[in-house]
């Protein structure tokens, strides 16, 4: 029989958000990312990633969170919001310019949000904001 | 060199038959945006029967849905789809959401697990679609991170989108905010339910399938 592994619970009214700067995932593959990330998720804590996962990423994040619910107690899945400069209106040098930076430093003018569903409720998106709602202990 | 004349060969074999078969169009969104709603409506129109149930609580499509040889019409023209309705992506499922619909502990845990295999099942199928039609509430806030994640991943496979703003008819209804989400793809709007605009759906899904034909 396996035994069902558990999520370490909130202490008190304690909440850590855990800054992710982005040098500490540019090395790592798909796989190592996700690890990375599912590790800190499953602490409890909330991620503040410097810049974003690429779409695939994210939905490997999703498949693999889904596999865990169920597996282990008290997991819901994740709450994830990304938000960046992309619907800024800039001119053509200025696209040109940004899109040489995000290939030789990866994509670091943006900020991702990850946290575990158990204690963010909502995460909310409006064009330049982000609102996180947390859940009732 | 017989390897190359081979991959050759398959990628001329592979074209002819794709342009007579076909098209395989996916439905995603998150739960409740109305895929199942717009699928049946589909099917109604062009075979007079449904393709699944819906139902207001969510997650109630979790397992893919086919439907094959639905032949649409449009301006004296006939295109062969399979429909593929999936299940709803979210990034989390809580089984005590289903307790809300008046689900037994048990009940509600079950769905919650067919729930979860339901959305691995979709992001699979990601990579078996021709085409997708991404179906968005539009009574809701459209910068989802589902929807971004969704269309993000249909861009890098190269897979033609066209975003549906389904529920038009409600008053919280607001197709233009989903429009300045996502400026740079086409935007239609339509009722699933009363069928508002479903003309306009079908111009653009013709204009859709002719990128990959």
């Amino acid at each position: 029989m396996i035994k069902k592994k558990k999520v370490n619970k909130r202490k008190g009214n304690n909440l850590t958000i855990h800054f992710m700067p982005y040098s500490e995932i540019s090395k790592e593959d798909t796989i190592g990312r996700i690890k990375k990330i599912m590790g800190i998720i499953l602490d409890n804590k909330i991620i503040i990633l410097q810049g974003k996962l690429r779409p695939e990423e994210e939905v490997r994040l999703i498949e693999n969170s889904m596999t865990l619910i169920g597996n282990i107690a008290g997991f819901q899945g994740i709450e994830i919001a990304g938000i960046s400069g992309d619907n800024e209106n800039r001119g053509l040098f200025d696209n040109i310019r940004r899109n040489i930076a995000r290939i030789l430093i990866g994509e670091q003018d943006a900020i991702t949000i990850i946290g575990p569903a158990s204690v963010v409720k909502e995460i909310t998106r409006d064009p330049k904001k982000i609102e996180l709602m947390l859940q009732k202990k | 060199m017989i390897k190359i004349i081979r991959n050759f060969a398959q990628r001329i074999f592979s074209g002819i038959f794709r342009k007579k078969g076909e098209i395989k169009l996916g439905f995603y969104g998150s739960p409740n945006a109305g895929k199942t709603s717009l699928a049946n409506k589909i099917c109604q129109d062009w075979l007079g029967e449904d393709l699944g149930a819906v139902s207001n609580m969510p997650h109630e499509t979790r397992k893919i849905q086919v439907k094959e040889k639905v032949v649409i019409e449009k301006n004296g023209k006939k295109i062969a789809f399979k429909l593929i309705d999936t299940p709803g992506i979210a990034t989390k499922v809580d089984f005590e959401d289903f307790m809300k619909f008046g689900l037994s502990k048990k009940e509600a845990q079950t769905r919650a697990k067919e729930a979860t295999q339901g959305i691995i099942e979709s992001i699979k199928w990601l990579d078996d679609v021709d085409a997708v039609i991404v179906l968005i509430d539009s009574t809701l806030n459209p910068y989802s991170q589902v929807n971004i994640t969704i269309i993000g991943n249909l861009v890098a496979r190269n897979i033609p989108v066209l975003i549906v703003a389904n529920k038009i008819d409600l008053k919280k209804s607001d197709i233009k905010k989903v429009q300045g989400a996502f400026q740079e793809y086409n935007v239609v709007g339509v009722s699933a339910k009363s069928g508002e605009n479903m003309e306009e759906f079908y111009e653009e899904l013709f204009r859709l399938v002719k990128k990959k034909r």
